[in-house]
């Protein structure tokens, strides 16, 4: 038996198919994934997120410690309820976690962290703190809640008193804010606009119960790692782990290697890298041929190399198989993969495939 | 509570097989199984004229989730593929035991007979025993 969330009763009571994620028992699906997955790129959909670890860092030198924990700067977040993206490496570069970060005030930050990498990520967390005299709480007393899909908001905001509606609607993309008990943040993990609210555990459940009211779909894990995975995100774990660093896995962007002097862990370490030349880089596969690409498989780039699929699904928007894989630097447009010993083709594209509901792929 | 069908046999592995007139018979996974995998998006099946042996490997299945393999229930020679499912897996999903067959082969001489699978009585017992 797994942890559970707060919803982990409505989940059972809305007929899903409960799986093991993380050491959570969380819902993949409750009825079509594929018509869960069209819900969120059409209207609108809810997903229970509350296995995924939210820890408030409180203290004066909250910031300066940040600096130094993220490969991302933490210098870039000046507006009050800001968020930014980032990794937190290793010494070798490696990534820990991916993970958003709030910056609520100057003596409280707001990191949300993955569910299965939660215990190593606090203690990593909670190590690196220890000099900073930095305050580390886990809000294990809250849930969260991602409504998503081109409707979210205005569905989302009948959950709100009427008072907190207008600054709800205000809030810009990647920007959160407390309104009342809650927090509301415009982040998202579909490629679709939308918020994602933390809140007391005790109100996850009524929330839910008025989403669907209202005509929010119930939507499960599986259908999130499709909408993510045509949105061209990432999933820790799958497309990049304590072995590759960000340049390798797509997330160079996250990396802010200026200012020089800021010593952030893993610096060196990517400084070394970044001297040695082109290495691996992660791209988008489109499979022009029939089949289903998945995780692990072979990528054959002829004359050049191999390379790996590291996250590979079936893709309900574009009706094809999709997929990130980790190939040589020198990959050309079209590659080779091997499914049950039968190699079909694919097309290297740019991710995102899909965004706002639209195909960016032809 | 999933559709069992009295008239067929199943295997443990979750398909089922139809005796048809002509002593050939016809193959596909039961609707307990189209259910656990959810929308089927891609379905790979044998060519005519392959030889298998009982439950080797001969089809796949793949859900949006995962791919999965298909056992010949029986040995024998494929008779043919349904050639319906390349575009239009989902009927699998919607007709388990119709239009979403998956294959037919003629049963080898002297090995285990259909008649000797189970029926339906205990494959609904297998799929209770898995909490289905």
């Amino acid at each position: 038996m797994g942890r559970k969330t707060p919803l982990f009763a409505l989940h059972q009571e809305l007929g899903a198919r409960i799986v093991d994620f993380g050491g959570w028992d969380m819902p993949v699906q409750y009825g079509s994934q594929i018509a869960e997955h069209h819900a969120v790129r059409r209207a609108a959909g809810v997903f229970d997120v509350s296995h995924m670890c939210v820890v408030d860092l409180k203290g004066p030198r909250v910031r300066a410690f940040l600096a130094q924990l993220l490969a991302n700067d933490v210098g870039k977040l000046k507006a009050a309820g800001k968020a930014l993206y980032s990794c937190m490496l290793n010494e070798r570069g490696g990534v820990i976690d991916d993970l958003i970060v709030y910056f609520l005030t100057e003596s409280w930050f707001r990191a949300v962290v993955n569910a299965g990498t939660r215990d190593k990520d606090l203690a990593w967390i909670r190590t690196h703190a220890a000099s900073f005299g930095l305050e580390v709480t886990e809000r294990t007393d809250l849930a969260m809640l991602a409504i998503q899909g081109p409707e979210a908001r205005a569905r989302a905001l009948e959950l709100l008193a009427a008072a907190d509606r207008e600054a709800a609607l205000g809030l810009g993309v990647f920007v959160g804010r407390e309104l009342g008990r809650w927090f509301v943040a415009r982040t998202g993990y579909t490629g679709e606009d939308g918020f994602e609210i933390m809140m007391p555990a005790a109100d996850a459940v009524p929330a839910w119960r008025k989403l669907n009211a209202l005509g929010v779909a119930s939507c499960g894990l599986g259908a999130r790692d499709t909408l993510r995975l045509e949105a061209g995100m990432n999933l820790y774990g799958h497309d990049m782990n304590e072995s590759t660093d960000p340049f390798e896995s797509g997330l160079a962007w996250t990396v802010a290697l200026e200012p020089p002097g800021r010593a952030f862990v893993g610096r060196e370490a990517l400084e070394a890298i970044r001297a040695r030349g082109p290495g691996p880089k992660l791209v988008g596969l489109l499979l022009e041929d029939r089949g289903v690409l998945r995780d692990h498989q072979k990528v054959l780039v002829p004359g050049v190399g191999e390379g790996e699929i590291t996250s590979g699904t079936f893709s309900p928007t574009l009706e094809r198989s999709i997929a990130l894989a980790r190939v040589p630097a020198a990959t050309p447009a079209r590659v080779q993969v091997d499914i049950r010993g039968k190699l079909l083709n694919a097309r290297v594209v740019k991710p995102p495939f899909v965004r706002f509901g639209k195909s960016l792929v032809t | 509570m999933s559709n069992v069908p009295a008239d067929l046999k199943y295997t443990k592995s979750h398909e089922w097989v139809r005796t048809l007139a002509d002593g050939t018979v016809e193959i596909g996974i039961t609707d307990h199984a189209q259910h656990a995998l959810g929308d089927l998006v891609f379905v790979e099946v044998p060519d005519a004229g392959r030889t298998v042996k009982q439950d080797e490997p001969c089809a796949v299945v793949e859900s949006v989730k995962a791919a999965s393999d298909v056992y010949a229930p029986l040995a024998g020679e494929i008779t043919a593929g349904n050639p319906a499912l390349a575009d239009a897996p989902e009927t699998v999903n919607s007709d388990p035991y119709g239009a979403g067959w998956l294959m037919r082969m003629r049963p080898a001489a002297g090995a285990v007979a259909a008649a000797e699978l189970l029926s339906a009585g205990d494959y609904q017992k297998v799929v209770a025993a898995e909490g289905g």
